[in-house]
């Protein structure tokens, strides 16, 4: 891409307007007289449709394109995540907005041949919706994106993220231009910013604008502003969406953080497993030195600000402040206790100021659109929205956006489309690790940070996961002690030996050997763990276990008491049988047994599991021809 | 302090001086040529730490300390290629851990080992954001996804067999 220096705030202004008019077919209502021998397709190339090879799509179309000479009708671009992960590969066609969903390469003639030269649309791969089976054609018409709001993904599947002029033409890097032409004061952002309302949205939530005025106070002469993008959440993946469909958002912040705190370094902390992450916001950078946003002399103006790129490499806990800081600085990722905060004393000494992704990607339209307009949305308590990545046992999973204040009823019933397989709906797990297990008669809770933390789960980074009848709860608090026990840093004994006691007594419980005292034990453990230790991870790993132990008592008390997992996941627990009636004696089970557990006489059905020799292996049940044997 | 002492293959010295070179005098780029060198070398074995110690004038001990404390890093050899099932919650909701057990018992070996003939080295990694595809594994970067336990023989097989076939041309090229 040829890319020129921007050294003034007209030539900013006339690139915006003469881009805004290149790409303005996505976002005019379908125009007959205009638009109608012009198509623009927008393919997905976020993660989850990468992964189902949405570039293939891309290749095949550019050269069925370039096949038909037909580029001066239609163009293609790649963009960020569309959010309905379940669906991809995704490909909307503007200006009509037609949403086409599950796309594979095969499809690609088809689209061409009717979408664009016969201006019909390709039926079969429009959505449908599960609960009637309607053709929603129209991406606005569909429920998954019917109740949501997008502020943070605003540009996700609308611009091309790879494009600096597509970021300036939606009213990009204007917030930026707009403070350093006018000069504005540090202290009137930082007050815009606090008016706005807006909390940290990697967990804590923490006040921004109150952050920023901290570490606006020190007078250091370095200072330093770091972006957390170290996303390591099971289940969460919105940080790495946005920076995938929209990195100058997090750019443009991270500029405008750096003047209103008098810092003149950045940087991103990036996890390297998030190779497209990465790659975009290379990409970003690049294009964005070369038009002179980063760097010396913002835009001609005497401010100068530079990012650079920090690669994590895996480690949970490095989404805490203090550990974060040590490995950006090359470091093991240890964290230390608290004050000082890293505004005082961070980077190398100096203040610094760390905002998650999701965070920063709300600064630059609230600069833009002003406090009022950003206060009005949400609760009482938490303003704006909140980015979901909601996953598990529902039938649209996907990146969602909604205004705080959302009932978790209609993410997971209107927006979710309920629970997938018709299975009766058991839990939805919020805040990753560091959250808890909300019950059925909590769903009409209004998701705010004070609202989850009441029913004794928290906001974290965002994940939503939804269990049905078939997850069992004992098990899943298991699941996260695991993590939190392999990811524990070691640095504090009451989280490095304190997880490894908890996750011993969940395997006791989940093996069949639980007594009653250890959920005593369990429960004072977790107390002990939640005080003294030192960081977040610690303090919050003992979540799912209390959230569990006071929403479904009664499932630990079913492994314990009478040595069953109602769910049927723990396997210790379960019995193998052998169906009576379904039986013929074929004999083919006992051959593969391990053990020789399994015993009957030939052609007399049914044969036997003799349950003490029996070690569960399962051996024996895909081998059954007629399916006879069960885990009960 | 003589070089050949670190016993590096001479085909790869070069490229590790240039990452160390090109890193040296920024700040806090330590795990950056970590990163750099494990993509040399498919892993960071002792004598390439103990060079990089070396190079840089930073205690073995600190750089094995952030080697071993990051799950990027691996101290022995990977195989061909690496099957990593994602353990992230929405893929053990959707059974995850049905999967690594059955490629577990394909390739008989466990978390973090290499088979014997070097051809697949098995990982559990955390969420890497294709929960819509719940349960994924990734094998190098090729992604699978909607899994279930019956599908991974085949999956594994087929790499396998391409393996078989490109020894085959390339020994027919000979």
């Amino acid at each position: 891409m040829n890319i020129n220096p921007i050294t003034n705030f007209k030539e900013l202004e006339n690139i915006r307007n003469s881009y805004k008019e290149k790409i303005k077919i996505r976002f005019n209502e379908y125009r007959l007289d205009e638009e109608l021998d012009k198509y623009h397709i927008l393919v997905c190339t976020g993660t989850g449709c990468s992964s189902s090879e949405s570039h293939l799509i891309i290749d095949k179309l550019e050269n069925e394109i370039k096949k038909r000479k037909i580029e001066k009708k239609v163009k293609v671009f790649k963009t960020g995540c569309f959010g309905f992960c379940k669906m991809g590969p995704i490909l909307v066609i503007h200006p009509q907005r037609t949403f086409y969903c599950k796309v594979s390469p095969e499809d690609v003639e088809d689209i061409i041949e009717k979408h664009i030269l016969n201006n019909t649309v390709v039926q079969n791969l429009l959505y449908k919706s599960p609960k009637d089976n309607t053709v929603q054609e129209k991406i606005d018409e569909i429920d998954f994106f019917n109740h949501q709001m997008r502020i943070a993904l605003r540009h996700c599947g609308i611009i091309n993220p790879e494009d600096i002029y597509e970021y300036i033409a939606v009213d990009g890097y204007k917030p930026l231009a707009h403070i350093l032409k006018n000069n504005i004061s540090p202290t009137d952002i930082i007050n815009e910013i606090k008016k706005s309302g807006l909390k940290g949205r990697g967990g804590g939530g923490f006040p921004t604008g109150l952050k920023w005025e901290y570490a606006s106070q020190y007078k250091e002469e370095k200072k330093f502003v770091l972006c957390n993008a170290d996303e390591g959440d099971p289940g969460a993946f919105m940080d790495r969406s946005i920076l995938e469909g929209d990195p100058h958002s997090v750019i443009e912040a991270m500029i405008i953080a750096g003047y209103s705190i008098g810092a003149s370094q950045g940087y991103v902390y990036v996890r390297a497993e998030y190779p497209i992450a990465v790659k975009r916001l290379e990409i970003a950078i690049e294009q964005a030195k070369k038009s002179g946003i980063l760097d010396q002399n913002i835009l001609g103006s005497d401010f100068s600000f530079d990012i650079d790129i920090r690669l994590g490499a895996g480690a949970f806990v490095c989404g805490e402040e203090t550990a974060l800081i040590q490995s950006v600085m090359g470091l093991r990722g240890e964290p230390r206790p608290r004050p000082p905060f890293p505004a005082e004393v961070g980077l190398w000494e100096m203040p610094t100021l760390n905002n998650n992704v999701e965070t920063y990607a709300n600064i630059p339209v609230i600069l833009d659109k002003g406090a009022q307009w950003y206060s009005s949305i949400g609760t009482k308590d938490s303003k704006g929205t909140k980015v979901f990545a909601l996953a598990g046992q529902i039938q649209n999973t996907g990146l969602i956006e909604v205004p705080m204040g959302t009932t978790l009823n209609t993410i997971i019933y209107e927006i979710g489309g309920g629970i997938h397989d018709n299975k009766e709906f058991k839990a939805v797990q919020t805040g990753g690790p560091s959250g808890g297990c909300i019950p059925k008669s909590l769903l009409n809770t209004e998701i705010d940070f004070k609202s989850l933390t009441d029913v004794g789960s928290m906001m974290g980074s965002g994940g939503l996961i939804v269990m049905d009848e078939s997850d069992c709860m004992v098990d899943i608090a298991k699941f996260y002690l695991q993590f939190a026990q392999d990811e524990s840093c070691g640095k504090c004994v009451p989280c490095r030996i304190g997880t490894k006691r908890l996750l011993e007594i969940l395997e006791k419980i989940t093996s069949g050997k639980g007594e009653l005292k250890d959920l005593e034990i369990l429960e004072s453990l977790c107390y002990d763990i939640k005080n003294s230790s030192l960081c977040g991870l610690g303090q919050t790993a003992p979540n799912p276990i209390l959230s569990t132990l006071k929403y479904f008592k009664n499932e630990y008390l079913e492994h314990i008491e009478h040595k069953k997992c109602p769910a049927g996941v723990c396997n210790n627990l379960l019995n193998i049988e052998i169906i009576d009636d379904k039986c013929v004696a074929c004999g083919i089970c006992a051959r593969v047994c391990p053990v020789n557990a399994i015993d009957g006489k030939h052609k007399q059905p049914p044969f036997n599991i003799n349950q003490d020799l029996c070690i569960k292996c399962g051996a024996c049940i895909p081998k059954c021809p007629v399916d006879a044997i069960h885990k009960v | 302090m003589d070089v050949e002492k670190f016993q590096i293959e001479p085909n790869k010295i070069a490229k590790l001086n240039n990452i160390i070179d090109k890193y040296k005098n920024q700040q806090g780029m330590l795990i950056t040529i970590l990163k750099k060198s494990q993509d040399i070398f498919g892993y960071l074995p002792l004598n390439v730490q103990s060079y990089i110690s070396y190079k840089l004038n930073i205690p073995i001990s600190k750089i094995n300390g952030i080697v071993s404390f990051y799950s990027l890093f691996s101290q022995t050899p990977k195989g061909k290629y690496t099957v990593s099932v994602c353990l992230g919650t929405a893929c053990y909701v959707k059974g995850a851990e049905e999967i690594l057990k059955s490629i577990k018992k394909e390739l008989q070996i466990d978390v973090g080992e290499t088979t014997m003939d070097g051809m697949f080295t098995l990982n559990a990694t955390r969420c890497i954001g294709a929960c819509g595809l719940a349960p994924v594994i990734t094998i190098n970067d090729k992604v699978y996804g909607r899994l279930s336990p019956s599908d991974i023989p085949n999956i594994l097989y087929q790499y396998l067999d391409d393996n078989k076939k490109s020894q085959l041309s390339k020994e027919m090229k000979q």
